[in-house]
């Protein structure tokens, strides 16, 4: 297994491996906690979009789906402020919309056909260098923004109203987090896809959830977790020559069912 | 510098979607005032003090804190215990980090030493000190209003709005809440919301009673017009919780519902 690592592309994918794990940890433990997994999942679609249009007009996929991801992403959190019971349905609608949109480009482009199923399903094994440069920016920038903002950040998940009567500037702290949502999905969709990105953003938050008692220990096993996952489904795809986004997202999925299994059967009352 | 009036409403008209639930509501708290608020289940009670807070902006009128201040600018003068404790109950927060809240501020980053210690010494108050380490869905109900009751305590309020704070706790908790509040209303304004009449006689200075509008009473007699108005019905068992009937005066009846 570790004679891998003589190979670049497999260095360049533990590095991937590792920054998306951060990047998960920490936005996925927001977007968990904020309920926000469903507009995750909406950026994601509307990117592909972009990544559609981009490889028709010839220029950058990236670029395409951050401004597809960032705007869709800022309509959403529009509409969540002023009528946040509409929500999920503009959602759905914007997610569908993204889809179609990429489809359509992807009719008018032939020839790239495998372009596009690569992101729906990642490649962290082909990740290019700068990928590996953007998620390190990203990740110092969140490792900065979250200690230093977490008292607000964490009442502005809790508690909205009561963060704005501490003159919390709650609605900029929302767009900021879309934001920061935006770019997160879209350098995540290089490692595993954007079908399977959300479950790499909420699988493991949602099972640290389970165990954590602040929102830092949420997030800190969040990233220890998706590290857990991510480089064990790596190393299943290279052993087993199987879809690298894929076994990442199953193996999350067995962690998931083994720590319900545990809460189970941990659950026998203690003392007498 | 303070105005004599902490509280100032002048036509103040509120819809959360079309129809109004609060209209044409003109009054002024005095500082130091201790205010109870009555009023029907819907009748608004939550919505006036989501308005004082800014958390709600008028369609008409205006609203004027400490006699200068929009309640946006004045919110961090303001303590607030919210009526609801079940709020995003999955959420993993520990008791000591709720408390905190209470010492945000908009542009503070870090809490200091000092924060933590005012934070510690409320929960003590409360009689939720053992608990400062227990997430906030291992507590029950009353055990969470406490602590929502210590947030709003730690952040030396000018004005305390409270949204019935002692609907789920116990009598021990109510003796406690009741004498902080009186001890504090030597210095600062207390608006409490509270469905308790006892309540009024001893510790208010003024009785507000809300039914779509504001009736607002400048002393602590409840008169049976007013209870008539916002409760719509005779108040028989209220009498029988034990108001004094000195405190149920007769009123010369300025206004219908
Ligand atoms: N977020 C909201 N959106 C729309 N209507 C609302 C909202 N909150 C309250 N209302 C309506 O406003 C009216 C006043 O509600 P409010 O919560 O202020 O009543 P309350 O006096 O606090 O009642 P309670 O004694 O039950 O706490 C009610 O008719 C209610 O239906
Ligand atoms: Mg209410």
């Amino acid at each position: 297994m570790l004679e891998a690592l003589q190979y670049e592309f497999m260095r360049n994918a533990l590095a991937a491996a590792v920054l998306a794990s951060v990047i998960c940890g920490i936005m996925g433990t927001i977007v968990v906690s904020k309920k926000l997994v469903s507009m995750a999942g909406g950026v994601a679609h509307a990117a592909y979009g972009g990544i559609g249009m981009a490889l028709y007009l010839g220029f950058s996929p990236q670029l395409g789906a951050i401004g597809f991801a960032l705007a869709s992403s800022l309509f959403m959190a529009w509409t969540t402020l002023r009528m946040a019971s509409r929500a999920d349905t503009v959602i759905s609608i914007i997610w569908a919309v993204g889809m179609a949109t990429g489809v359509i480009f992807s009719d008018l482009t032939p020839g790239y056909g495998a372009d596009l199923m690569s992101y729906l399903f990642g490649s962290i094994l082909m990740v290019a260098k700068e990928d590996i440069l953007y998620m390190a920016i990203l990740s110092l920038a969140l490792c900065a923004f979250v200690p230093l903002f977490y008292g607000h950040l964490l009442a502005y998940s809790y508690d909205e109203d009561y963060a704005r009567t501490r003159g919390v500037p709650v609605d900029v702290l929302h767009f900021t987090v879309i934001v920061l949502v935006s770019f997160s999905v879209v350098l995540t969709i290089r490692i595993v896809g954007l079908i399977l990105v959300i479950a790499l953003l909420s699988i493991p938050p949602y099972i640290a959830e389970k165990f954590c008692r602040s929102l830092a220990g949420m997030m800190a096993t969040s990233f220890l977790l998706s590290m857990f996952f991510s480089v064990s489904g790596l190393a299943a795809a290279y052993t087993f020559d199987l879809t690298s986004g894929a076994a990442i997202i199953i193996i999350a999925a067995i962690g998931y069912l083994a720590a319900e299994v545990y809460l189970k059967f941990r659950k026998k009352p203690k003392g007498a | 510098m303070t105005g004599p009036q902490d509280i100032y409403f002048e036509d103040v008209w509120f819809s959360y979607n079309g129809t109004f639930v609060l209209r044409q509501a003109s009054f002024s708290v005095p500082t130091k005032e201790f205010l109870v608020i009555i009023g029907p289940n819907g009748g608004g009670k939550t919505t006036l003090l989501k308005l004082m807070l800014g958390l709600c902006s008028p369609q008409r009128g205006k609203i004027i804190l400490f006699g200068e201040y929009t309640p946006r600018e004045a919110s961090h003068l303001l303590g607030y215990v919210p009526q609801n404790t079940n709020i995003n109950l999955d959420f993993p927060v520990r008791v000591i980090d709720v408390v905190l809240m209470g010492r945000l501020r908009g542009l503070k980053f870090l809490y200091t030493k000092e924060d933590r210690r005012a934070a510690e010494e409320a929960l003590e108050i409360m009689g939720m000190d053992k608990y400062a380490n227990a997430k906030m869905r291992e507590l029950s109900q009353g055990q969470r209003q406490r602590v929502l009751i210590a947030r709003a305590l730690v952040s030396q309020p000018r004005i305390l709005l409270l949204d019935e704070p002692t609907a789920s706790v116990d009598v021990e908790a109510q003796r406690i809440l009741y004498d902080r509040l009186r001890e504090l209303n030597e210095k600062i304004t207390i608006v409490l919301v509270s469905h308790d009449m006892t309540v009024i006689s001893s510790y208010a200075t003024a009785v507000a009673c809300i039914n779509g509008t504001v009736y607002y009473h400048g002393s602590k007699e409840i008169t049976s017009e007013m209870l008539q108005m916002a409760y719509g019905s005779c108040p028989v068992e209220l009498v029988a919780h034990g108001i004094p009937h000195r405190v149920l005066a007769k009123h010369d009846g300025d206004r219908d519902a």
